[in-house]
């Protein structure tokens, strides 16, 4: 799996809760081309899911528009110090990441 | 093991590999593929989105380098269930979809490549209508291609 690291932290706010989540992903747009002038083949994150406690909260489509190790933050109603947040993600080969997180 | 098992125990085989692409979640192909924004709205239901001051783009007016460009977008629209982000003079307009269930606040905040000075533009869904909102930023270096 080519799936590199997550890294993920949700920040209790006054009355919201920030998850900024970032993605090691190499999201090329099938535009650039490789040393030998051949395309590099595209490769993106396509769906990501956002949930807290387990229930979803955010679901995005993305497309290869998305820069490279992609950096999301959402924003949550209310929240509680603890409150498990989860977040994934499925690209265009069909690999997928998660992470989780407990609000700080 | 006969010819015929094995052929079987193959497909059933290819069958649990293919699984994960079966369960994939709706990616809206054809929005995706669209290359003028005005064709993505269309294919998301979009199509005569009434401008609005509700939405708020956050995004530099300039920004150097077009590959990674920082937007945050909120709608302060009652009801907003969905945001779309579409940078129009890219070879494909629209950059992502955003659907907002109960309990998420209708604000994200992303990084984007942007081929070229462009306006970003901003849908928001709510109650079954459709509000929009842009903004132009200029691009030194652009970031599509090589």
């Amino acid at each position: 799996m080519a799936a590199g690291p997550m890294k993920m932290r949700a920040t209790l706010g006054s009355g919201y809760t920030d998850v900024r989540v970032l993605m090691t992903h190499p999201m090329e747009t099938g535009q650039r081309k490789d040393a030998d002038g051949k395309l590099i083949a595209l490769h993106f994150i396509q769906n990501l899911t956002v949930k807290v406690n387990g229930k979803t909260v955010v679901e995005g489509e993305t497309s290869q528009a998305v820069s490279r190790n992609p950096v999301f933050t959402f924003r949550i109603k209310g929240g509680a110090k603890g409150d498990k947040v989860e977040v994934s993600w499925l690209d265009n080969h069909g690999d997928t990441n998660k992470t989780e997180a407990a609000v700080a | 093991m006969n010819d015929f098992r094995r052929k079987t125990l193959l497909a059933a085989a290819a069958a649990l590999l293919l699984k994960p692409f079966a369960a994939l979640a709706a990616w809206n192909k054809e929005a995706f593929g669209a290359k003028s924004a005005a064709e993505a709205l269309k294919s998301l239901g979009a199509g005569g989105a009434a401008p609005s001051k509700d939405i708020v783009i956050e995004a530099p007016q300039i920004a150097e380098n077009g590959a990674v460009v920082p937007i945050e977008i909120q709608s302060n629209i009652p009801g907003t269930t969905a945001l779309m982000v579409l940078i129009e003079k890219n070879p494909f307009p629209l950059a992502s979809r955003f659907s907002f269930m109960e309990g998420a606040l209708p604000f994200v905040k992303l990084n984007v490549k942007i081929g070229e000075t462009s306006d970003v533009r901003v849908v928001a869904q709510a109650g079954g209508r459709y509000y929009t909102a842009a903004k132009e930023i200029k691009v030194t270096i652009g970031g599509c291609g090589g």
